[in-house]
């Protein structure tokens, strides 16, 4: 398992005291063996200490951080104007008034199927970028990794790298100790309160937000959101790290469905590095690989595995190992790559010495593209067609009435939908029905053919009506009839409704 | 717990013993931290035990420090309610019917208000919707009016109610044109043709000569109260004759029924048991049922 120590793996550190967490666990079960006792009901976790790492993939996962909570901490605080009224906040999700804004679209709960849309254009370009990349979302961008990433930053900063965080942690408690991990657990927390601060902002006008929580003007709700998130973004991210990945998350048990052999993935060379052993500065390459065993690979990973045992669940996809393994290939002077994003056709034909192919067009990633269209396409579609008016009828529950005339008659409750900004007028009729009027609470108690409803700016107009057609014409217990209201500029909305009458032979 | 710990050939890791088809399941411990979230919740649960009611006792129960109670709760989120809909009750109470009904806001306020009042209190009747029950409970959906079908008429029918004690009450009787022979003011051949006069008022006589024998007698006896054409009295509660609507049994051996010996319905007066704004909501829920003048 260990090196003999005189190789030149000593030059790059600890390698021998580098073990990843499923070697920590095989350990202490051989431990255990020895034992007569039955195994324990509970064990202790396996504390990951990545070390410190520079390289093309550490900086592409700094400016993904970067990126991504600028992203999140600026975006409640662009503004938008909507006009007097309305909320100038361009991206907020209004619950106290049922209204979700995003830049120039609005949504009503009853739109909310395009938040459907975006989670199946997101599940699908999840599947897309898999099929291409392996778990470039788990590697770069779930807020997992970039709140644990800042996380281990912070931790790095206050208690140093690896090795100084290996002997911290088995050092017996002192005043120094005590008191960098209180600075490294009040730095968390504040992350985790700056954090659990910008959600809610985008449930209420971030300046108002912000200066009623500082004076205590804010409500319970929010109070309780922000502690709330604020308690989960400190757990995730500062305690379970890499547990979330590997046990919690349901992601790493079916990506390997869209994996294939074309699909790039953190991947070590084998064939180039197998047999491993220990290689002194100048001595000949002979029959040993590429692989110097210097375990460098697994003192980097963020959650503890070793790469070399092939592709894994625990393998978040960050790359972190091939910037490690690089760096070492070039103090030995060997060529780069023994770790690298690489696919496992090409690997196997770099092993037999076959030219490299790569398909990027494979049906997989054919139906996911599509998919992906599709379903954009159609969220463009509706979003494009959408009206700024409606109409949801209700029909009474007593069925329907006779008046003295004979007409039959039938209540409703009507709903006018008006998401302009100014109070708008509609003509209301009915259709399917000969002779068919209509009786608006309120307005009159005579029936007409055509009535006016109005509507609030961005709200509903209710209204309780009757609609009283002629005996002759209700030939029928059910009668599809259609509401149909139609704006001063012409647009129509229509709603089929049922209405109801005697049977035939009844009468 | 097996005698023997068995070791999984490819982990190292022991198994429970347990196997199925062939696969075993491996005995992975529980993680450590799993432990501690067992005895937080339990210390959680100490302090629920302090702050709130909890355990029985044999003649109460642990108050708790907060001294909350449920009960109370319930109360202050109904006196909170009562308060917010205030300024509603207030524009009930000072607007006229009529202007409850023009104003938006008052008449969602009333509709809904009366709505409940109305499946509380006149629904048992006239049930729920308003369309009236067999056996003389009046549908008030359509638009024949016993009484009166505009927004104030109906307010002082339930206001003051129909056939009751009370001194306002809308009173009216018809009397009884059959009986004991020496006593009856008609004859049941009389009856059958005024019966037979009274459907061909709603065109439905299929007898042109009792028809024609009754129509002097109802001239005599009824024109009076229900109209020459049969178009009833508001004023009088005297129903419509010549429509298509029948408070009770409409055949021919109903009003047979209703001339000998008739059926009036009563109605309590709401007034002493229902506050003025139940009522006056009472009155547009009414009015928008269906038939509202």
């Amino acid at each position: 398992m260990s090196p003999d120590g005189s190789g030149t793996a000593q030059e790059f550190g600890d390698a021998a005291d580098v073990l990843s967490v499923r070697e920590q666990k095989a350990d202490a079960r051989a431990r255990a063996a020895g034992d007569a006792r039955p195994p324990g009901l509970y064990a202790r976790r396996v504390q990951v200490y990545p070390r410190k790492v520079s390289g093309r993939f550490r900086r592409i996962k700094w400016a993904a951080l970067v990126a991504l909570l600028g992203l999140y901490y600026v975006l409640p605080w662009v503004r938008w104007d909507r006009g007097p009224g309305a909320p100038d906040q361009a991206v907020l999700v209004d619950l106290n008034h049922e209204r979700g804004y995003f830049f120039f679209i609005e949504i009503w709960p009853q739109e909310v199927y395009y938040l459907t849309g975006i989670l199946v254009l997101a599940a699908v370009g999840l599947f897309l970028a898999t099929s291409l990349a392996g778990r470039v979302w788990c590697g770069y961008a779930c807020p997992q990794t970039v709140w644990t990433d800042l996380f281990m930053w912070v931790e790095r900063q206050i208690e140093g790298d690896r090795g100084a965080r290996i002997r911290l942690d088995k050092q017996k408690w002192s005043a120094g100790k005590a008191a960098r991990k209180a600075a490294k657990h009040g730095a968390w927390l504040a992350i985790a309160f700056l954090t659990g601060g910008a959600w809610i902002m985008y449930f209420a006008d971030a300046p108002t937000v912000v200066g009623d929580f500082f004076t205590g003007a804010a409500s319970q709700t929010i109070y309780f959101f922000v502690g709330l998130f604020t308690a989960t973004t400190y757990l995730l991210a500062g305690m379970a790290r890499e547990q979330v990945c590997t046990f919690m998350c349901p992601w790493p048990r079916f990506q390997a469905a869209m994996l294939d052999e074309d699909s790039l993935v953190v991947t070590y060379n084998r064939f180039r590095g197998e047999p491993r052993g220990p290689h002194r500065k100048g001595q000949a390459w002979g029959d040993t690989g590429h692989c110097i065993d210097c375990k460098q690979c697994v003192a980097v990973c963020p959650t503890g595995i070793d790469i070399r045992d092939g592709l894994q669940l625990e393998c978040i996809g960050c790359g972190l190992c091939v910037d490690s393994c690089n760096d070492i290939m070039a103090k030995v002077g060997l060529p780069p790559s023994l770790i690298a994003f690489d696919t496992e056709r090409r690997m196997a034909q770099r092993s037999a010495k076959q030219p490299l192919t790569y398909r990027l067009i494979r049906p997989r990633t054919v139906l996911y593209f599509f998919l992906m269209l599709g379903v954009a396409g159609l969220m463009v579609f509706a979003l494009a067609t959408r009206d700024d008016q409606g109409i949801n009828v209700l029909h009474d529950r007593t069925l329907f009435v006779q008046m003295s005339s004979g007409a039959i008659q039938n209540s409703y409750d009507l709903k006018v939908l008006n998401k302009a900004r100014t109070t708008r007028n509609f003509d209301l009729t009915v259709e399917g029905l000969p002779g068919a009027q209509i009786v608006l609470v309120g307005r009159s108690t005579r029936p007409a053919a055509h009535v006016i409803v109005s509507a609030p700016p961005d709200g509903l107009g209710e209204y309780r009506l009757h609609v009283r057609a002629p005996a002759a014409s209700v030939t029928a217990p059910e009668t599809k009839i259609r509401f149909v209201v139609t704006s001063a500029e012409g647009g129509k909305t229509v709603r089929e409704t049922t209405f109801r009458g005697p049977k035939p032979d009844s009468r | 717990m097996p005698t023997k710990v068995e070791k999984d050939l490819y982990t190292g890791q022991a198994t429970t013993g347990h196997e199925w088809d062939g696969i075993r399941e491996l005995n992975t411990p529980l993680p450590r931290w799993w432990l501690w979230v067992l005895y937080a919740t339990i210390a959680w649960s100490v302090v629920y035990f302090i702050l709130y009611p909890a355990i029985p006792g044999l003649s109460g129960y642990t108050k708790g420090v907060l001294g909350y109670s449920s009960r109370v709760e319930i109360g202050q989120k109904i006196a909170a309610a009562k308060a917010a809909q205030g300024k509603y009750l207030d524009g009930i109470r000072t607007s006229s019917l009529a202007d409850i009904r023009k104003d938006d806001r008052l008449l969602r306020f009333a509709l809904a208000g009366g709505k409940a009042a109305f499946a509380d209190n006149c629904a048992p009747c006239h049930a729920v919707g308003g369309t009236g029950n067999p056996g003389g409970y009046p549908s008030l959906a359509d638009d024949d009016w016993l009484w009166g079908g505009g927004l104030e008429e109906i307010h002082e029918t339930i206001l003051f109610g129909v056939r009751n004690e009370d001194d306002d009450a809308r009173t009216s009787e018809m009397p009884a044109f059959g009986g004991e022979e020496e006593d009856a003011t008609l004859t049941p051949e009389q009856i059958a043709d005024v019966a037979e006069f009274v459907l061909s008022l709603g065109k439905r006589s299929t007898d042109a000569a009792a028809a024609a024998r009754g129509a002097p007698l109802y001239k005599e006896h009824c024109a009076t109260c229900h109209g020459a054409a049969g178009k009833g009295d508001r004023d009088q509660g005297a129903p419509r004759l010549a429509d298509a609507i029948w408070l009770r049994d409409g055949s021919k051996d109903g009003i047979v029924a209703q001339i000998a010996k008739p059926t009036m319905g009563a109605m309590p007066a709401w007034r002493t048991r229902l506050d003025a704004e139940t009522i006056k909501m009472l009155a547009v829920y009414v009015h928008a049922l269906g038939g509202g003048e």
